[in-house]
């Protein structure tokens, strides 16, 4: 076994026998089962018992009309007449006895009113539902006022016939720029938590052989270039095995759900099935290449700090260019076309997330996805380069916190140490 | 044989080692004394190829010292440092590995050293749970369990209680004997003394001192004699040729310049009361550090 496999594997064999590997990564799968079963889990606690709202009708004729609008927007909300007084009412709404009070009015003009008085007023889509229902009466009465009958009155209220059609022949059509969407939804999420879980291990894992001394009988056996590279390719292991454990339990969440629920599945139902292969491959292209970019980046940072408590210090600036990435990438979904998406999915840090997003929402010609890829790579060799210089002049440097002075000073010690920089 | 030449190492306008020139012979234990930045830990990791010399060459058995020979060189840091969370089986299958040891060699010499420190018993520990002194032998462990050729230990007993130090050092005079080359430092004089035979003193990144321990020992000149009586014996510092005294519990050490001063010492002392003890001793190591390094060391 090379020593490039004995660091890989070590690194890969020690993440994942460790506690906080296990923990995250059973929650996760946890978690992706009860989130896409949920209608099934609310079904288990029980159908939500029918809502009683009671109504005091001082109009003397919404009341019937109410109920029957309520019937078609909300089966388990039932509206009642309530005979006794408004205190009464009030009374009854406080022991639980109804959900919630409905006085019916006319105001001067002749136009309903309706206040809801409840418990509390927390209940938003209930409340949502009576107030629609008075809205539709509202407008049905107001237009029979005026003459007008249930013709003329829907021809109101349909709505308009839009189809949006693209001429290109490449272009996106409706249904493939939603799955993309949600495609590259996914992808930053998981390049997000990736790069934030992963990156700071290896940041970890570098200072915390820096800080308990190993690292001297390390770079005494190993190449540090060798070391750097075994470790990333080893978290990128363990990168991928957890991806491959959370898309097997998603898939067999959504399979259960499929057989619970009995009805379509959640990938027929987003036709997530019938995403183009191209686009897949991208996406773990670019998401792959990502995560070497950043985790490069991790281990150069975490060569230069000598304590694993100082790995945060090193984080933030890192954190803060990936969320600016995310938040690109979020205004990007709206607006794909813009200049400024199109320059920033070029700087190579932006690059896995924007040039994905643009890869899916446009019809990007072939040179520049190319072009994208080439930048990234670019990137990813160039970070390698100083990554491994500083990484070798960094483990030998202990204390001071981490600065611009340190980086210089680790680039200057590994230059006078060129000599074995090569050999991985 | 590990040859260094004429080796220099600056770090911008420091310079740490400053024409170094050594050779050590297989099978011999070579010792590097020197007060704390005296240049020995640079010395070592440039002779582990971890820093390049800015002028000089260092080889082993006419070899440029790399990554291609680091299977053939085994080094204990004088920081110590292990994986606190890994178990002792498990670090020294990782550092053998890398060693480009297979498991089964790595096995059999762990069962081999832990019984020899009797060990055993933490084979299947967290280092973390060891004992200072017990994380040392599992260090020195790592440093020997691919049987190298040049063995590097920076400091090896210091932190050490007296019966692992005898351990350790019996370990060390065994792997002498089966041919290893060793080079060590350390503060402590009586070590060197004890295990070497050739040694070199540095002092600020220049070697001071260097050669067989015999000789330095010899061409020192100085000697002391040590004398023990039932009177007063201070007068005795004023006796021409006296360089330096030092009284004891029951006695005085005296430094002199030649070893006919030990005679007129003697002379001295005759018919003055019952002498306990006179003794015309070899300068010791300690003695020819503190002379040369300039400064009381420890």
């Amino acid at each position: 076994m090379s020593k490039f496999m004995t660091v890989m594997m070590h690194t890969y064999r020690s993440k994942i026998k460790s506690k906080p590997f296990l923990i995250t990564t059973l929650i996760t799968i946890g978690l992706l089962f009860v989130i896409t079963n949920m209608n099934e889990i609310t079904k288990m606690f029980g159908e939500d018992e029918a809502s009683k709202i009671g109504v005091i009708d001082r109009t003397g004729e919404t009341l019937p009309a109410l109920q029957t609008q309520l019937k078609q927007t909300n089966d388990d909300l039932k509206a009642e007449a309530f005979t006794k007084s408004e205190s009464e009412a009030e009374k009854a709404v406080l022991d639980g006895k109804i959900e919630g009070l409905l006085i019916l009015d006319k105001d001067a003009s002749g136009i309903i009113t309706g206040t809801y008085k409840a418990e509390d007023v927390t209940q938003q889509s209930l409340i949502a539902d009576v107030e629609l229902a008075l809205q539709q009466i509202k407008n049905k009465s107001a237009a029979e006022s005026i003459g007008l009958n249930q013709e003329q009155l829907a021809a109101i209220y349909s709505p308009v016939t839009f189809a949006k059609e693209s001429l290109s022949d490449s272009a996106k059509s409706e249904e493939e720029a939603a799955q993309v969407y949600i495609l590259v939804y996914v992808v930053l999420f998981f390049m997000y938590m990736a790069v934030m879980m992963y990156g700071s291990m290896i940041a970890v894992e570098v200072a915390t052989e820096k800080s308990s001394r190993v690292m001297e009988i390390l770079i005494s056996s190993v190449s540090p270039v060798t070391q750097m590279f075994g470790k990333i390719f080893g978290i990128v292991l363990v990168a991928l095995t957890q991806l491959a454990l959370f898309v097997a339990g998603g898939f067999l969440a959504v399979k259960l759900n499929g057989q619970l629920s009995g009805s379509e599945s959640i990938i027929n139902e987003l036709k997530l099935n019938e995403i183009p292969t191209s686009l897949i491959i991208y996406a773990l292209v670019f998401f792959i290449l990502g995560f070497f970019l950043y985790s490069t980046l991790f281990a150069m940072l975490g060569s230069l700090i000598s304590r694993v408590e100082e790995v945060n210090n090193l984080m933030t600036p890192v954190v803060i260019v990936i969320v600016a990435a995310f938040m690109i990438a979020m205004f990007g979904r709206e607006n794909p076309e813009s200049g400024f998406v199109a320059a920033a999915s070029y700087f190579p840090l932006f690059t896995p997330m924007l040039m994905l997003l643009r890869v899916g929402m446009l019809s990007l010609p072939v040179w520049e996805v190319a072009l994208g890829i080439s930048v990234l790579v670019g990137a990813i060799f160039l970070f390698a380069i100083i990554g491994a210089r500083v990484y070798r002049g960094g483990v030998l440097m202990y204390g001071n916190a981490p600065s611009l002075k340190l980086f210089k000073q680790a680039l200057l010690l590994s230059k006078q140490e060129k000599k074995n920089t090569t050999d991985i | 044989m590990l040859t260094i030449n004429e080796v220099r190492k600056q770090f911008g306008s420091f310079t740490a080692v400053d024409g170094i020139n050594l050779q050590i012979p297989r099978g011999e234990i070579f010792g590097l004394l020197g007060a704390n930045g005296a240049g020995k830990t640079t010395t070592f990791r440039m002779i582990l190829g971890l820093l390049t010399p800015s002028q000089g060459r260092i080889t082993w058995n006419d070899k440029e010292i790399s990554y291609e020979t680091s299977d053939l060189i085994g080094y204990l840091p004088e920081e110590r440092g292990l994986y606190p969370k890994l178990t002792v089986r498990e670090q020294l299958i990782y550092l053998g590995q890398l060693r480009g040891m297979t498991r089964s060699q790595i096995q059999e010499q762990t069962d081999k050293w832990l019984k020899r420190f009797g060990a055993e018993e933490y084979l299947n520990k967290k280092v973390e749970a060891l004992s200072k002194g017990n994380q040392q032998k599992i260090q020195f462990i790592a440093a020997v369990l691919h049987r190298p050729e040049l063995l590097i230990l920076d400091e090896p007993f210091s932190g050490l209680d007296p019966v692992n130090v005898e351990l350790l050092k019996s370990a060390v005079n065994e792997l002498k004997k089966e041919g290893t080359t060793i080079v060590f430092s350390s503060h402590r004089m009586e070590h060197v003394e004890e295990l070497c035979q050739h040694l070199c003193i540095m002092h600020r990144g220049k070697s001071v001192v260097q050669g067989n321990l015999k000789e330095i020992k010899r061409s020192f000149g100085k000697k002391n004699v040590s004398v023990k009586a039932d009177f007063d014996l201070i007068y005795l510092k004023d006796t021409a040729g006296v360089i330096k005294h030092r009284t004891t519990g029951d006695g005085i050490i005296l430094q002199i310049e030649r070893e006919e001063v030990a005679k007129d010492l003697f002379q001295a002392i005759q018919s003055k009361g019952f002498v306990r003890k006179f003794e015309l001793e070899e300068p010791s190591l300690n003695d020819i550090f503190i002379e040369k390094v300039g400064v009381v060391h420890e």
